[in-house]
């Protein structure tokens, strides 16, 4: 069974269509750097695939299954643009609270562990309000990978993040493909993105203009795969 | 096609309306307390029953957008819904005219205006939302749950305050449902006026349906022309 | 999870009584339902406690509007018969606006929105949350609204304390489901602080009307009888039917 199995995906928003006929599949284990620019379609398709939109057409199943149903979001870790954090709860409280809404039995214990492993233990009780940028986007990665989910969806991790928050999420990157876990990534960082993944998504105004395997050629030069497929130096 | 049954049913509006008219204006003896003024309830009456039906054809239509999720039946919910205002406002302005006549007040509350006039704030909500959504399916989603709990609410609003003590019809009402002999020269022209109203309601809906997906026809030749 | 509980209701069926093996898994999932609703309404009681913004801010504004009132009206105590519940009500309703408008509003901060429904909390789960927080924020509200109420208006309300309380009870959740769907609605509309009144209060007229009767009733020192037994069961019969509604459609208004 694939991890992700995206079949014949429109979206509309009135007429206009955001995303065409999107379809591929997505092995377990698979990091998938999800590129285009500003405007194609990433964050759409990203938000249908966390079950927080619906296609107007198409189906989205992960691991055999709708998006939609509760079982399959229990498997699913999000990052988006915002940190989803509650800034008058502590860094605790805050990681207690999805570590419950996602059936974790021990959710304080978890909590504790994540924060350690995000050097956030010395503030565990601060209010999520004064922390610093930094903290923050460490402590929204504590909370995507809280209840260790098998599908890791991200819209631009690194954008915005300080060294030191980079460093743990590309570990953390890193230390989920290893247990099998499946990443989709959106990302301008061309570098590190396709340093990153093993499979590459480039959409271009909503179309799927290519899905496959990172190829050297795009090792070598990043910019290749925009040259070919966009026909133009990448923004 | 459509035009032709657009025109055929303005002619039938047009013939039915100018017949009852003539009932009921020349035809029909004046009554007794309420002068030549009571005919004003062929106007009044009519319009509440069909605005009122018209608020829940709006939520049946906006429940099939909610079931297909093709907009064409958001488009015909809002059509609907903003012609049945429009009758609900009729129905008001010719409560508060009649009021004047007969109790000398533009607004007394009386239980049936009043229900109405909240019926018509709740469906005037309704509009002012739709203004407020740029985006047609965010729109369309947001409206039907709007209509579902306004009609529903509806319901509540005309049983409430129907009980409530101290908004009665402060004088005679001339209710073809209160029993009393009712005439049956008095009594046809108001049905004839129930469905010069129905042809009224489906024309306007008709008319401001095309109205509105032809706009949205040209809002998507323009993002296209911008994309 | 779904396959968990029907494997540990295989596994109950071995050991007990067929009927409960049949019915573990029904009282697992509302169980579990239950957990999640309480969870979110701490999260949502705890935040607001931290800060107290819309309490200060729905206690501060209803404490304005009492005093206005009194000024504005000068009761003698033959009116205040008259209109006690109603004027109370309209306090309530003009208070709570500001807390069920913070509702959903506070979760757009941060896209917190977006996490919640990412996670496994349906969206009714999610909603029920929230109104139950809601619910206990206005009544903590109105409760110090009636006791500002019975200072400077010198209503006596501690003789019916027992009926005043079920009335409050029932029409405060009246507000409070309809507020709080109409708090998600509007969550990404501008305008927002206003079209919640403009869409919320016309709706409430039914349940406010039989609330208003009823307190005015009380706070004359009638007692609940078969006189206006009517009022409760159209509260009761507004709130079962409003919280259906709400529980059925939230899903339509939250994901689209």
């Amino acid at each position: 069974m694939n991890a992700l199995e995206i079949d014949g995906v429109w979206k509309y928003f009135g007429d206009f269509p955001a995303l065409r006929d999107v379809g591929f599949k997505v092995d377990a284990g698979s990091v998938v750097a999800l590129l285009g620019r500003n405007g194609a379609g990433k964050t759409t398709l990203l938000r249908i695939l966390a079950g927080l939109a619906k296609p107007s057409k198409g189906t989205v199943k992960i691991y055999g299954s709708e998006v939609r149903e509760e079982p399959t979001r229990r498997r699913i870790g999000v990052l988006g643009h915002g940190i989803s954090l509650y800034d008058e709860l502590t860094a605790t409280e805050n990681l207690v609270l999805f570590g419950k809404l996602y059936g974790l039995n021990d959710a304080p214990k978890r909590a504790h562990q994540w924060l350690e492993r995000t050097g956030l233990e010395r503030v565990r009780d601060g209010l999520v309000r004064e922390f610093s940028r930094g903290m923050r986007q460490r402590l929204a990665v504590a909370r995507t990978f809280l209840h260790d989910p098998e599908v890791l969806l991200f819209d631009e991790p690194f954008t915005s993040l300080d060294d030191r928050a980079i460093a743990v999420l590309q570990s953390l990157i890193a230390e989920a493909q290893a247990r099998g876990a499946t990443i989709v990534m959106s990302t301008h960082q061309l570098r590190e993105a396709i340093e990153l993944s093993t499979h590459i998504a480039l959409i271009k105004k909503g179309q799927l203009a290519y899905a496959g395997e990172r190829r050297q050629e795009m090792l070598d030069d990043p910019t290749w795969l925009y040259r070919t497929y966009e026909g133009e130096s990448a923004s | 096609m459509r035009n032709r049954i657009l025109l055929l049913l303005t002619v039938a509006f047009a013939m039915l309306i100018a017949w009852n008219l003539k009932n009921i204006l020349l035809g029909l003896p004046d009554e007794a307390r309420q002068d030549a003024v009571y005919r004003i309830l062929y106007f009044h009456a009519p319009a509440a029953i069909v605005g009122l039906t018209g608020f829940g054809i709006g939520m049946v239509f906006s429940g099939i957008y909610l079931a297909t999720k093709n907009l064409y039946w958001d488009t015909l919910a809002a059509s609907t819904t903003e012609v049945s205002l429009m009758l609900a406002a009729i129905n008001l302005v010719t409560g508060s005219i009649w009021g004047r006549q007969q109790w000398g007040v533009w607004w007394a509350w009386d239980a049936r205006l009043t229900s109405m006039l909240v019926c018509w704030l709740i469906f005037a909500g309704y509009l002012m939302m739709r203004r407020a959504v740029e985006e047609p399916n965010t729109r369309a989603r947001l409206s039907a749950v709007i209509s579902v709990f306004g009609t529903v609410n509806a319901w509540f609003v005309y049983k409430v305050i129907e009980w409530v003590p101290r908004l009665q019809h402060p004088g005679p009402v001339l209710s073809f449902r209160t029993g009393g002999k009712i005439d049956h020269q008095l009594e046809t022209p108001f049905y004839w006026m129930v469905l010069a109203y129905m042809l009224l309601g489906v024309i306007l809906v008709m008319i401001r349906n095309r109205q509105e997906s032809i706009s949205h026809e040209i809002d998507s030749l323009r993002r296209l022309a911008h994309a | 999870m779904k396959q968990d509980i029907s494997r540990k209701g295989a596994e109950l069926a071995k050991n007990e009584d067929v009927f409960f093996a049949s019915s573990a898994p029904l009282r697992e999932t509302f169980f579990s339902f239950l957990r999640q609703c309480l969870t979110i309404a701490a999260k949502d009681l705890r935040a607001e406690w931290r800060t107290k913004e819309a309490l200060n801010a729905s206690l501060a504004f209803s404490t304005v509007i009492l005093i206005l009132f009194s000024f504005a009206l000068d009761p003698n105590p033959e009116m205040m018969q008259e209109f006690s519940g109603g004027l109370l009500w309209l306090v309530f309703l003009f208070a709570g606006a500001l807390v069920l408008n913070r509702s959903f509003a506070r979760e757009m901060q941060n896209d917190c929105l977006d996490a919640l429904l990412a996670s496994p909390v349906p969206p009714s789960g999610l909603f029920l949350g929230k109104v139950l927080a809601n619910y206990a924020l206005l009544m903590m509200l109105e409760f110090l609204c009636l006791v500002e109420f019975g200072l400077l208006f010198n209503v006596r309300w501690l003789g019916n304390v027992g009926p005043l309380m079920l009335v409050m009870a029932l029409g405060t959740w009246a507000l409070t489901v309809v507020g709080t769907v109409f708090s998600a609605l509007t969550v990404n509309l501008r305008l927002r602080e206003v079209m919640l009144p403009v869409l919320v209060y016309p709706m409430m007229v039914p349940p406010m009307m039989a609330a208003m009767i009823l307190t005015t009733d009380l706070l004359a020192g009638t007692a609940l009888g078969p006189g206006n037994m009517l009022w409760v069961r159209v509260l009761v019969g507004f709130d079962v039917i409003f919280t259906l509604l709400g529980v059925s459609l939230i899903d339509t208004v939250l994901v689209g």
